[in-house]
């Protein structure tokens, strides 16, 4: 069976990925990635089974803070049932994506620019070093040039300042950073496609 | 052209590797330091020794696109983390935020404890989806991280700046964080929220700190000798455009 799960990844990997080099293997790769599509809807279900698994296990032993997991439990199959037999775009559907959902994601997004504010705070508390302190030196240069002033832009910070440091310096970091991500993720993803590592199939 | 250099670069990738592969079977590399990923070592030991959990956060990479890479990384390093504390009073947990990956989780926390020989302590709900959207699945992870007496917090995969919310409620339980990420956003957030920051490609290198088994540590000299590659390159065409030569 591993033998089995591995053969079909590697094949099914080398197919798609000979796609984008031959235009002879166009039409399987897009059928495989077709394939791909709905084996990850499929997969959706299973998470959401898979949710439905572990918060029902909270609130049937009574766990700290189990209440959150039936409302949780609660909500996924209220809007799941009513879905199925409303269809997503009926007006009872919409309430819900737009008086709840999105509220909740808005509020979260809040909430997170307050979180960083904080990380930006504890940063030097928690790290004291020449990389740290150009790290708040270059977030507050950035956000005073790019602050909304009645008057305008800072003088100097807003006007050549803030665009020589996320243009030039900023940019070539990040660059520099996303070369050695390209390389790290080519050099997994060939170690995936050859079977050295097998996240699938129990090995 | 570009199909020509891309593949001329794949192919270049797997012949390094597969040279590599067999000279490192021989000679032992020495790498250098990342502290994070000494702290992470370190963490796995003390977390079954405290009898407290260690929550593994892969992310919410699709496996479907470029961000896969960085979620096989993180399957990687689970695969060593779950083996490794896999006879610990409280196992590891382990949460995803994408469907797919959820699965792969599962499989792969479950061949982490039959390599360790206890495959009948596995519980298929100590690998979770919490989400499937950026912030529900953070919302997720973050209960994870408060209420299930968490020691050691990983988060190894695709994370937005939402990142920052998992990292504030590490910091408030007074948890380990150790954090990498694929995303600029998330690898600032990360930066500013962590004892011992993971920047770029050191994502990649955990399997290889972890385990020292050839082909992590073939991947990561590849990866360096990738990297020098690359760095002569755009030098020598910085020079030869400044000569005029372009």
């Amino acid at each position: 069976m591993r033998i089995l799960t591995a053969v079909i990844a590697i094949a099914v990997g080398s197919m798609v990925l000979l796609g984008y080099f031959s235009t002879s293997f166009i039409n399987i790769q897009t059928l495989l990635l077709n394939w791909a599509i709905i084996l990850a809807g499929v997969a959706a279900l299973a998470g959401v089974f898979n949710l439905i698994t572990v918060h029902g296990n909270k609130v049937r032993q009574a766990e700290k803070n189990s209440i959150y997991s039936a409302v949780l439990v609660i909500s996924l199959i209220a809007t799941f049932i009513l879905g199925i037999i409303l269809r997503p775009q009926h007006a009872v559907m919409q309430v819900i994506l737009n008086g709840i959902i999105l509220p909740v994601e808005s509020t979260l997004m809040g909430l997170l620019t307050i979180t960083l504010l904080y990380a930006g705070i504890r940063l030097l508390r928690r790290r004291v070093d020449v990389m740290s302190i150009f790290f708040i030196i270059s977030a507050v240069i950035i956000f005073l040039g790019s602050a909304t002033l009645p008057s305008g832009d800072i003088p100097l910070i807003g006007t050549l300042v803030r665009p020589w440091l996320s243009q030039i310096w900023a940019m070539g970091g990040a660059r520099g950073i996303l070369i050695g991500v390209a390389l790290g993720t080519l050099v997994t993803g060939l170690r995936v496609l050859f079977g050295v590592e097998r996240p699938y199939g129990g090995k | 052209m570009t199909p020509i250099i891309a593949l001329g670069f794949l192919f270049l990738t797997i012949f390094l590797f597969l040279v590599v592969f067999l000279f490192i079977k021989k000679y032992t590399p020495q790498f250098r330091e990342i502290l994070a990923l000494t702290r992470l070592a370190r963490s796995l030991g003390l977390s079954v020794e405290d009898g407290k959990r260690l929550h593994i956060s892969l992310g919410h990479s699709s496996l479907l696109d470029e961000r896969g890479g960085s979620a096989f990384a993180g399957l990687s390093a689970l695969r060593i983390i779950s083996e490794k504390t896999s006879v610990s009073d409280m196992p590891p947990v382990a949460s995803a935020g994408d469907a797919a990956l959820g699965l792969l989780t599962q499989d792969t926390m479950q061949a982490g404890y039959q390599a360790a020989g206890v495959e009948e302590l596995y519980v298929h709900t100590t690998s979770r989806v919490t989400g499937l959207t950026p912030f529900s699945y953070t919302v997720g992870a973050m209960y994870i991280a408060s209420d299930e007496n968490v020691s050691t917090n990983i988060m190894l995969g695709h994370f937005g700046a939402e990142a920052s919310l998992l990292a504030d409620v590490a910091d408030r339980n007074y948890a380990t964080l150790i954090g990498a990420s694929d995303n600029l956003a998330g690898q600032s957030v990360l930066y500013a929220s962590t004892q011992d920051a993971l920047i770029g490609e050191e994502l990649f290198a955990t399997g290889a700190y972890l385990d020292t088994s050839s082909s992590h540590s073939a991947s990561l000299i590849v990866q360096d000798i990738l990297r020098w590659l690359i760095i002569i390159t755009l030098l020598g065409g910085s020079a030869l455009k400044f000569i005029g030569v372009f």
